[in-house]
């Protein structure tokens, strides 16, 4: 109980997420976006859990390099894997929100292609760990192959679509992060924001750690 | 199983008076104001605590197999 303590944060601020996020204050501006910026609790997160996910991936992956233990191999595998599931999640919850916000679900905004390569680029990593049978090689090229998808994200989500002009916020001729602008968001809507960040990224935590363990005893299985 | 057969009921439970009371009670108004936004919160509650429900019988189902192996 008390090693899980952290999936029962994830619940409580879920809770809170999806509660509050509803509830919440929104400040009304221009009165564009209306209450279609509940969205940030929601739609950001997947990003905000994405990028987390590959990070924890791409160590995972080093790791390997330096020392081949499968358990490595395994845990970098999956969390790649839950990080392409919340990208693809934030892709389709982020044409939702285009075709009413922008008129069409895809507009061919620079945030839009670029993340949607950089899921690309990850996708190739399952196919490549796929087309392998050798596991010490499918890890070794696999972890290798996961160093380069990782840093294809820097050009594709976080420099590229800041130097073009953008639907999303922060492109070119506005100042600040193209996700969200840490300032400029409404203090009512920080509280809510941040706890939706920890919390959503949890949740892929605890989904991630459920297929290791599978993988695990799979692994045990056909071993021993 | 038991347990959460438990959980399950007592959800059930809660949702059934829920319904029940919607129409006269203040519930209910609350429900129906603001453009009933809170009748999506209480959907979206609803699928929150159903997919942590569906991640904790799994956990426990890992756990035990982990026990056992």
């Amino acid at each position: 109980m008390l090693r899980s303590w952290w999936k029962i944060l994830a619940f409580i601020l879920l809770m809170y997420t999806c509660t509050m996020g509803f509830l919440v204050e929104i400040p009304k501006l221009d009165d564009r976006l209306q209450h279609s910026i509940r969205n940030m609790f929601f739609h950001v997160p997947m990003w905000f859990g994405m990028m987390i996910l590959y990070i924890i991936s791409v160590v995972y992956a080093i790791k390997y390099l330096k020392k081949p233990d499968p358990l490595y191999d395994s845990k970098s595998l999956e969390f790649a894997r839950t990080g392409t599931i919340f990208g693809i999640l934030g892709l389709i919850t982020g044409a939702i929100w285009a075709n009413y916000q922008w008129g069409q679900p895809w507009s061919g905004d620079p945030k839009q292609n670029g993340s949607l390569i950089a899921i690309l680029i990850y996708l190739a990593y399952f196919v490549l760990r796929g087309s392998m049978n050798d596991d010490d090689k499918k890890a070794r090229l696999g972890a290798v192959y996961n160093i380069f998808a990782f840093f294809m994200l820097f050009p594709t989500i976080w420099i590229l679509p800041r130097l073009t002009e953008s639907l999303h916020p922060g492109g070119q001729g506005s100042e600040g992060n193209p996700g969200i602008n840490g300032g400029d968001l409404a203090p009512s809507m920080r509280i809510v924001f941040w706890p939706a960040v920890i919390g959503w990224t949890l949740l892929g935590v605890w989904m991630t750690t459920l297929r290791i363990r599978l993988r695990t005893l799979q692994n045990k299985l056909i071993n021993g | 199983m038991d347990k959460l057969k438990k959980i399950a009921g007592v959800i059930a439970l809660c949702i059934l008076t829920m319904t029940a009371n919607a129409q006269e009670t203040e519930l209910g108004d609350v429900m129906t104001s603001n453009g009933k936004i809170y009748v999506v919160m209480a959907v979206v509650v609803t699928i929150v605590i159903g997919l942590f429900l569906y991640l904790l019988s799994l956990d426990k189902k890992i756990s035990k197999m982990e026990k056992k192996s």
